[in-house]
């Protein structure tokens, strides 16, 4: 198992799991989000290749309604 | 009559009133109030994503799809410019690459008041990064020429403070930000009722943006159309140019010949 922060909250995921699978896990496949990993955006392109490792921080959002 | 459209960014657009999508009931509304208005450009925020939403739950993008409107995602919440910057480098994944953006890099969370120096560090670095910017900022013409002069595509003083409903409190400085500059000058935040964008339009703005104007009225919808007509109401009087105003003398608007002779 492996822990990750996700917007603040830690959560613990089995192992192997690439940042795609992450999304699907959280029911977000399909929809239009953006992903920082550690700091760094991940482009869209790279979500399949990029695996997750323990004490990785995401910050996954989203637009909504704003001024 | 000549057709009347604007550029920002080297894209033309006709509707030059620009609206948020917050504060509204639900999306179903924000949808109407947005048609009724007629804008082409609508702006969002950034947030994190609900974990543990349901997945199948509406999202703003369902009622207004990127493919209609122009986005533009906006840094509201944001007290640096880091925060800013990264905000809008994550606008520009999230919408595939979409450069238009909306920069506000708040100074206290009383007033929502720009901080302008903040500002103005988020702008060069995005500017740089190759993004457009409009900048929302104080109405100090000064820091107006400095943000055009760093690139940004439109600038963005406030008629009052973000979500007041104050009106135009200071249009002489609007009037100084307009003949000074060479990109579009829109008025954000502040406008409460279709007067204050009209008289915006009158100074001679390229537009108006506004949210809680209409989303914070008892019919949003309605609102939405008036601000649209104020719009094009003050956009026209201030092609038409207004007559000179006359302090100390009227003028009739009759003959002033021809009466019939007094007894």
């Amino acid at each position: 198992m492996i822990q990750l922060s996700i917007n603040g909250n830690t959560q613990a995921f089995a192992a192997p799991l690439s940042l795609t699978h992450l999304v699907e896990q959280l029911g977000f496949a399909g929809k239009r989000l953006a992903v920082e990993l550690n700091g760094e955006i991940v482009p869209r392109s790279q979500h399949a290749d990029t695996q997750l490792a323990d004490g990785d921080t995401l910050e996954i959002v989203v637009a909504v309604g704003g001024g | 009559m000549t057709t009347d459209s604007f550029q920002i960014a080297g894209k033309t657009y006709s509707s030059r009133l620009l609206v948020g999508t917050g504060k509204y009931k639900d999306f179903d509304e924000t949808r109407r109030a947005i048609d009724a208005s007629g804008a082409e450009i609508v702006t969002v925020a950034i947030r994190r994503v609900n974990i543990g939403q349901t997945a199948g739950e509406p999202s703003l993008l369902d009622y207004l799809p990127p493919s209609q409107f122009t986005y533009l995602p906006n840094t509201a919440g944001c007290y640096s410019a880091d925060d800013a910057v990264r905000t809008l480098r994550l606008a520009r994944e999230l919408l595939d690459g979409h450069k238009l953006v909306k920069l506000e890099v708040l100074g206290d969370s009383t007033t929502l008041y720009p901080n302008v120096l903040e500002t103005l560090k988020a702008a060069e670095i995005l500017v740089k990064d190759g993004f457009d910017v409009m900048v929302y900022t104080s109405d100090d013409p000064i820091i107006a020429k400095e943000l055009e002069n760093i690139g940004c595509c439109a600038v963005m003083p406030l008629a009052s403070l973000i979500g007041s409903g104050m009106g135009i409190l200071n249009p002489w400085n609007l009037r100084l930000i307009i003949e000074n500059a060479k990109v579009p000058v829109l008025v954000d935040a502040g406008v409460g009722t279709a007067s204050d964008a009209a008289i915006g339009m009158e100074l001679g703005c390229a537009g108006v943006l506004m949210n809680t104007a209409i989303a914070g009225a008892k019919d949003p919808v309605r609102m939405a159309r008036a601000m649209k007509l104020a719009v094009e109401a003050g956009r026209e009087a201030f092609l038409a140019g207004r007559m000179p105003r006359k302090l100390y003398s009227a003028d009739p608007s009759s003959p002033v010949t021809g009466m019939i002779a007094s007894k």
